[in-house]
């Protein structure tokens, strides 16, 4: 007798919460390689997972087992030119010796080479680092309520009763209501059944019994069945979900002096940004904004990669993001995120027109404002213009300035780093 | 006779399934006479192979890290193409589950009913230490109570804690076999039920073995003649444990006792490779060759099923590169097709070596043999000149003791008998796996545990022993000394802690505190 059962659509993941043990046990050794991967790969290629490898003999599950040495005798096939008593040199490395024993354990000494799947890449790329301010907007009285169950309840309207529950409650209640009264029925009927046969003719008591046994009867089948005091809801309480809308605008310089190098290096950050955005809001928007000596709002093919010449104005890009705040993102519903690339170039007298929007009119409305200085040079007048602005609003205003490419995830981490609660 | 093919194309369907095994199983039942559990055959896709390989064939398992790697190393090997997938995966289950792979052909799902729910599934129900060790009936519940007895543990005392313990306990697992006595099985609900009575019992017995500590001062001289514990040195070490360990929680005896049960339940299969293999290859062979004779199956069929056959009992000569030990499947198959040549067709050779079996009804031979022996016994009982010659096998001795290896004996007259014998101790589990038992404790002293390892032809431990008896400690709370004996010369000695060298002896310890594994 056999069955035959398709079980193709059944879950395929049964492994899943082994290979999440695996990655909880070897976290540290993970988190290096991934390091080492960040390094190693242009940022422009964070869409796929990692090859993770872990020196074999620190994942070994260890085993007694026969060491090197004594007498070991084993029988192979293929036996074509030995004859017996033949003497022949031991082959160095182990070679046919043991061979058989070790491959069941694993690749000894070899490393053990996994591969991790891109979210996992990005969890552990992206541990340790918070985004600032998360909790600003939740004061802002926008926020939106999520029904969340919080148990059972005695109130509540009919599409909630808890059919369970309330079977349950009610059982109870006619078991705490009739439990006395049946006992003492049981216990009649057995009298009863008893002086009939002893005392057939002893008709007062008999009646006497027969009317209890009647009035019991009819109290236990007065409880009723199920009863409003039985009902249970589930119940359903709002707690307040914060505001998970995100704007993030990328401002960039695309002056004459921006190199397609700098402005290469300024889209790895842009897309370092936007992946770990992404881990936090549900929603997120992103907005690009060139500028040389006026600004405009592009779509990203041309944000990146057309080219313009001529001189630099920052502020225009700063009155042209804060009009679009007003215009399509209020600040209480939504996190505002900006950063801005530049190789530090502005015209003179601009910096620190830009100094005082910043301070005056755009920060207030900010989550977080981080500018990254693009150049092997020294600062000039932008930087420090900003340092203002930083010492003002040091919780959410960063600047840092990056060389190479090799500098984007460590001033990245810096900017994202962790911090204690003030 | 209808000499109408089952099927012609190579596609399946869950109808042809039921046809292919409706016609093997009449063929194994009604002309072979094999015995079989009911089957329950599931099919399955690449990716739920892949689960079911990484839980070591187990159809449910509780959760731990290592089936994680196990799977993580499938996974990539299969992706990469590096290695395909197993055809069939067979549990030792009532009724026995056998998982068929989707990307399979007609053919090879054929081939794969013949082999695992006919070949492995009457092996499981007849071979004797199946039959005495194993509960095909209650096993899958009982990997139910021990998967949720876990996770409940992990709720209660962390994932770390229950992590740390199986760890060690896997570690061990060989180690937590009865090997001479039958255990007593029992159901899963009866388990359940017994589990709480257990639990006080056993707490209770620890407490009485341990209740005379601390040592009085007066009793101090009666020590001499207090007698040895355990008075039998014991090779369970986990059961040891289980029972003896003075500071372990009651779950976490009963964690030890799930570990020991699964390690039970595997133990037979560790024994019967060779014939396992042998047997339901040789079968496969056989009911398929059957369904071809009757004209159930088209010569393409038998082409492919020749093909696929051919390669898993392809043995690569020893200087391969693909060698990588005996092949199980070449070896079984090779005997059992033997023991039927000498059963059928008995050369004088046979006669000499096998009197009592050339010339007897082969089925009947070849029934005896699966059920009656396992992979060492069976070796040193069947294997036959003719084997040995076709496998050209040669025995290798490899002594420290000497700077060169000999060839102990290769496929002629003399060497047959050694061969063998060679042969038969290589699947001799008891060779395989050091020998290590508990010797004594300290009841009134240190409470510290004392195990001896008896070497087997002069063999030291591996390299992983201080992490093994870090293991130890883990479990048993305090200090753990190992003794390897040569004969009865004691030749090494391990402890943790480390005992300190000679000159240090007097200095009062502090190391008690052992560095988490």
């Amino acid at each position: 007798m056999s069955y035959v059962i398709d079980r193709r659509l059944n879950g395929k993941n049964k492994s899943t919460v082994n290979r999440q043990r695996f990655l909880r046990r070897y976290k540290s050794h993970i988190k290096k390689a991934v390091e080492q991967a960040v390094g190693r790969r242009s940022i422009t290629d964070m869409d796929h997972g990692e090859q993770i490898s872990i020196p074999g003999r620190d994942i070994d599950e260890p085993i007694f087992h026969h060491g090197q040495g004594g007498r070991q005798t084993r029988v192979h096939p293929g036996n074509r030119e030995f004859t017996s008593g033949d003497q022949i040199a031991r082959p160095q490395g182990g070679g046919g010796q043991g061979g058989t024993q070790a491959s069941n354990s694993g690749e000894g000494e070899d490393d053990f080479v996994f591969q991790i799947t891109q979210d996992e890449f990005l969890d552990f790329m992206f541990e340790d680092l918070a985004l600032p301010n998360l909790i600003k907007r939740h004061l802002a009285g926008t926020d939106t309520f999520k029904p969340v169950r919080a148990g059972i309840s005695q109130q509540g309207n009919p599409s909630r009763i808890n059919i369970v529950r309330s079977m349950r409650a009610a059982h109870a209640r006619r078991i705490a209501l009739s439990g006395g009264s049946r006992s003492r029925l049981r216990l009649a009927m057995r009298e009863l059944e008893q002086l009939k046969l002893t005392q057939p003719d002893n008709l007062d008591d008999i009646k006497a019994l027969e009317e209890e046994i009647h009035a019991l009867r009819r109290r236990v089948a007065r409880i009723p069945f199920l009863d409003t005091f039985d009902l249970r809801y589930n119940l359903i309480t709002k707690v307040p979900h914060p505001s998970s809308k995100a704007v993030m605008f990328c401002l960039m310089d695309v002056s004459g002096s921006m190199t397609q190098a700098t402005k290469d290096l300024a889209k790895r950050f842009y897309i370092l940004l936007y992946l770990f955005l992404q881990r936090n809001y549900e929603r997120i928007e992103v907005v690009f904004i060139r500028h040389h000596t006026s600004a405009k709002e592009v779509d990203e093919e041309e944000f990146f990669y057309s080219r313009e010449t001529g001189g630099t104005i920052v502020s225009s890009a700063l009155r042209l993001m804060q009009q679009i705040v007003q215009d399509r993102y209020s600040p209480n519903e939504w996190n505002i995120y900006c950063a801005q690339a530049s190789d530090g170039d502005n015209w003179n007298d601009d910096s620190p027109i830009c100094r005082d929007l910043l301070i005056n009119e755009i920060m207030p409305a900010m989550q977080y404002y981080c500018y990254v200085e693009i150049t092997p040079r020294e600062h000039q007048a932008l930087w420090y213009e900003y340092e203002q602005v930083a010492a003002k609003f040091p919780e959410s205003f960063a600047q840092q300035q990056i060389v190479g490419a090799g500098d984007i995830y460590p001033v990245f981490r810096n900017l994202f780093q962790k911090r204690m609660a003030s | 006779m209808n000499r109408q093919p089952i099927s012609t194309g190579s596609e399946w369907t869950f109808d042809l399934i039921r046809d292919y095994d409706k016609e093997i199983g009449r063929i194994a039942h009604d002309v072979y006479g094999l015995e079989t559990y009911p089957n329950q055959i599931e099919v399955i896709t690449a990716e739920q192979m892949m689960d079911a390989y990484a839980s070591v064939g187990m159809p449910l398992g509780y959760h731990h890290w290592s089936y994680g790697k196990h799977f993580l190393h499938t996974e990539k090997n299969y992706t990469r193409g590096q290695m395909g997938l197993a055809y069939e995966i067979v549990i030792n289950s009532d009724p026995c589950i056998a998982y068929l792979m989707e990307e399979n052909t007609m053919t090879m799902q054929a081939l794969v009913i013949a082999h695992a729910c006919y070949g492995h599934n009457s092996f499981f129900k007849g071979n004797y230490l199946f039959k005495t060790w194993t509960d095909a009936s209650a096993i899958v519940d009982y990997l139910v109570f021990a998967k949720q007895y876990i996770s409940r543990c992990e709720e209660r005392h962390g994932i770390d804690a229950v992590e740390d313990l199986l760890d060690s306990c896997h570690a061990l697992m060989n180690y937590g076999v009865d090997r001479y006595k039958r255990p007593y099985p029992i159901s899963a609900e009866e388990e359940r039920r017994r589990l709480i009575e257990r639990e006080e019992h056993m707490q209770r017995q620890v407490n009485d073995l341990w209740r005379t500590i601390p040592v009085n001062p007066n009793q101090a001289d009666e020590q001499h003649e207090e007698p040895r514990y355990p008075s039998e040195p014991q090779e369970n070490l986990l059961y040891f444990i289980e029972k003896n360990a003075p500071l372990l929680e009651p779950w976490q005896r009963e964690v030890i006792r799930i570990v020991r049960k699964i390690a039970q339940y595997f133990y037979p299969q560790r024994q019967t490779q060779v014939m396992n293999e042998g047997w339901a290859t040789f079968w496969h062979y056989t009911l398929l060759n059957h369904l071809y004779d009757e004209g159930k199956v088209t010569d393409g069929f038998m082409m492919e099923f020749l093909q696929s056959h051919t390669s898993v009992i392809y043995q690569p000569p020893f200087d391969s590169n693909w060698y990588s030990g005996i092949n199980p499947y070449t070896l079984g198959f090779a005997m059992m097709q033997d023991i039927r040549r000498i059963c059928e067709h008995p050369t004088e050779e046979d006669r000499r070596w096998f009197p009592d079996i050339a010339g007897s009804d082969w089925l009947e031979t070849i029934k005896f043999a699966m059920r009656t022996f396992k992979d060492e016994s069976f070796i040193l009982q069947f294997l036959s000149p003719k084997v040995i010659r076709d496998l050209k096998l040669f025995a290798v001795v490899d002594d420290d003791k000497r700077d060169y290896l000999e060839i102990a004996a290769i496929h002629d007259d003399e060497g047959y008998r050694v061969v063998r014998e060679y042969l038969a101790a290589q699947y001799n589990l008891g060779n395989r796996e050091p020998n290590i038992q508990v010797w004594e404790v300290d009841r009134r002293g240190d409470r510290s545990l004392s195990l001896r390892h008896q070497r087997h032809e002069g063999k030291p431990l591996g390299e992983t022993t201080d992490e093994m008896l870090r293991h130890l400690h883990r479990l048993w709370g305090f200090d753990i000394h190992l003794q390897s004996l040569d004969g009865d010369t004691v030749v090494g000695e391990a402890h943790i802690p480390p005992r300190p060298s000679r000159d240090e002896e007097r200095l009062p310890r502090f190391d008690m505190n052992i560095p988490p594994i």
